[in-house]
């Protein structure tokens, strides 16, 4: 919004509206580009509207068997919330170790070329690809079980958290580490004295950011059979026992807020 | 002060923490290292599975290579069909969650309870995975696109939402009150003292979330919401690791370059 303080064109006295885009030519050309995309896009793709239609009713039928949410199979439930917290929790935990080797190898100011090259390869492929895919790929070598969903959610916090620290890393100016550096401190020193004193309360905040995240991706990798939660709800909903569906997601979504509130207390008490 | 008093205070050597700070240090790594080790005990994790992962890992790779590069032809269409899902989705989600960010924004909401309500509808859509969402609308609208589509768009709202909730609550007052000042009604403080500001920030957060979705909607199609993910599952069941091959590296492809046109995009709007 730049534009705001350029002066009004000459001659044109009539005040208007601060534009993204000043000039009209490209505003109205992208204007008509995105909605013909849309009227493609929406040719393209093949949508039965008619069995849409159907969907209202059926939306209706399944809300009614939904409520009330039943709750009754406490244990259950119990126990999938709590492997999914404890597969969260070690998740995080993991993924805060490994992360401190991977994001200084991923920082560009600390480390040799082909390193940095290598770590910055494996972050950009662990997050391009979605925990699902990552969390087959794990069944199909640990088998079904948490075993696959703990270490998908590992690999996943690691390449975030790693990402984060080497950005901050990098960002850090370059003075206190050449003081350090001039002192003769080595690599080792220069890591404990100069980096993590500047690294640790971002690193620390984004860690319980990540276990917050971890808690929420904890209930998907179950669809796929890594455990938790998920696996749960995967079998209620092919079972069409949609109130015990809608209790599960209730307790997910219990959970994510309990989560979220305790990841921002702390990360306030970080600041 | 003596110089006992001087030596400990200021001691010869210097250390970075005092003895108390690094017993409290001490007690908070130990204070994790046991939630984790108390999480690992009770998952019950089968151990012995690790004994031949290396084994089963390999044989994955010797299944997986080579990449079967003559099925790329048939990727194409259900490629261009899951960015249309995304797209279309982030679409969707930009109409529905504008009015609920103001819903859920203090300083823009009717009174508590709508802030309240604009709140937890924010964090219910957060809390359930797009997956989840994808389940859900398969049910109800049976296989295809637009369950995908209904699903990112229900998961996006809550990051939407929140995203720009914030944004309205931390706008300039000053704008607002002086257009208010003219006599200006609700609808048009709305229109031309909030939207303005907040602009930036709505074109920002929807071409991140369009580039987030582009990832989700890849592995809808496990559920049967649409995409390439219909793909993916059926060759994975069918044990053609070599079309899997294929179709991670074009997924791959695809979202490197969403990732590298939501980063241009947004460089260039801030």
């Amino acid at each position: 919004m730049n534009a705001s303080a350029r002066p009004q064109a000459e001659g044109s006295l009539q005040w208007h509206r601060i534009r993204m885009i000043e000039h009209p030519l490209i505003r109205y050309g992208l204007t008509v580009l995105a909605i013909a995309y849309l009227f493609w896009s929406v040719g393209a793709l093949d949508i039965d509207w008619s069995r849409m239609a159907a969907g209202l009713p059926r939306a209706k039928n399944m809300v009614v068997r939904m409520i009330p949410p039943d709750f009754s199979r406490t244990q259950l439930l119990v126990r999938g919330v709590l492997e999914s917290v404890q597969m969260a929790l070690i998740a995080s935990f993991l993924g805060m170790i490994l992360a401190i080797p991977l994001g200084i190898c991923g920082a560009s100011n600390l480390v040799p070329k082909p390193i940095y090259l290598i770590a910055r390869t494996f972050i950009i492929l662990s997050r391009t690809f979605h925990e699902i895919l990552v969390a087959i790929l794990f069944v199909k070598i640990f088998s079904f079980g948490p075993l696959a969903g703990v270490l998908t959610l590992t690999v996943s916090s690691t390449s975030f958290i790693s990402k984060m620290l080497a950005e901050d890393i990098e960002n850090m100016p370059s003075g206190q580490m050449e003081a350090v550096r001039a002192t003769g401190a080595n690599f080792p020193k220069l890591l404990t004295y100069c980096i993590s004193p500047q690294a640790l309360p971002r690193y620390l905040g984004v860690s319980i950011y990540r276990l917050d995240a971890n808690l929420r991706h904890s209930t998907v990798v179950g669809i796929v059979g890594g455990g938790g939660i998920g696996q749960v709800l995967a079998a209620s909903f092919s079972r069409y026992d949609y109130d015990f569906s809608l209790a599960i997601i209730l307790s997910i979504i219990a959970l994510v807020i309990v989560g979220e509130f305790f990841s921002s207390w702390v990360r306030e008490r970080l600041r | 002060m003596t110089v006992e008093q001087h030596k400990n205070k200021y001691p010869e050597v210097w250390r970075r923490f005092s003895p108390r700070e690094t017993l409290t240090r001490y007690s908070w790594y130990l204070g994790i290292v046991f939630i984790a080790a108390w999480s690992v005990s009770h998952l019950d994790i089968p151990w012995i599975y690790f004994l031949d992962a290396h084994i089963q890992a390999m044989d994955l790779v010797t299944r997986m290579w080579p990449p079967d590069w003559e099925y790329v032809a048939e990727l194409i269409e259900p490629l261009l069909e899951t960015i249309h899902i995304a797209t279309i989705g982030t679409v969707v989600t930009v109409i529905i969650a504008f009015p609920i960010a103001f819903l859920s924004a203090r300083n823009t909401t009717f009174n508590t309870a709508t802030w309240m309500i604009g709140r937890f509808i924010l964090v219910a859509s957060r809390s359930v995975n797009t997956v989840v969402w994808g389940l859900l609308f398969v049910a109800i609208f049976g296989p295809g696109p637009m369950a995908g589509i209904w699903a990112i768009a229900f998961r996006s709202i809550g990051f939407m939402g929140k995203l720009v909730a914030e944004a309205i609550e931390e706008i300039d007052e000053g704008i607002v009150e002086a257009i208010e000042a003219t006599g200006a009604s609700r609808l048009q403080v709305l229109w031309i003292g909030i939207l303005p500001q907040v602009l930036p920030v709505i074109y920002g957060t929807t071409v991140y979330r369009w580039d987030i979705n582009i990832r989700e909607s890849t592995v809808l199609g496990f559920v049967g919401a649409g995409g390439i993910g219909i793909l993916l599952y059926s060759s994975i069941n069918q044990f053609l690791w070599q079309e899997v091959t294929v179709i991670l590296i074009t997924v791959f492809g695809v979202v490197l370059v969403s990732e590298f046109v939501s980063a241009t995009v947004r460089k260039r709007i801030s």
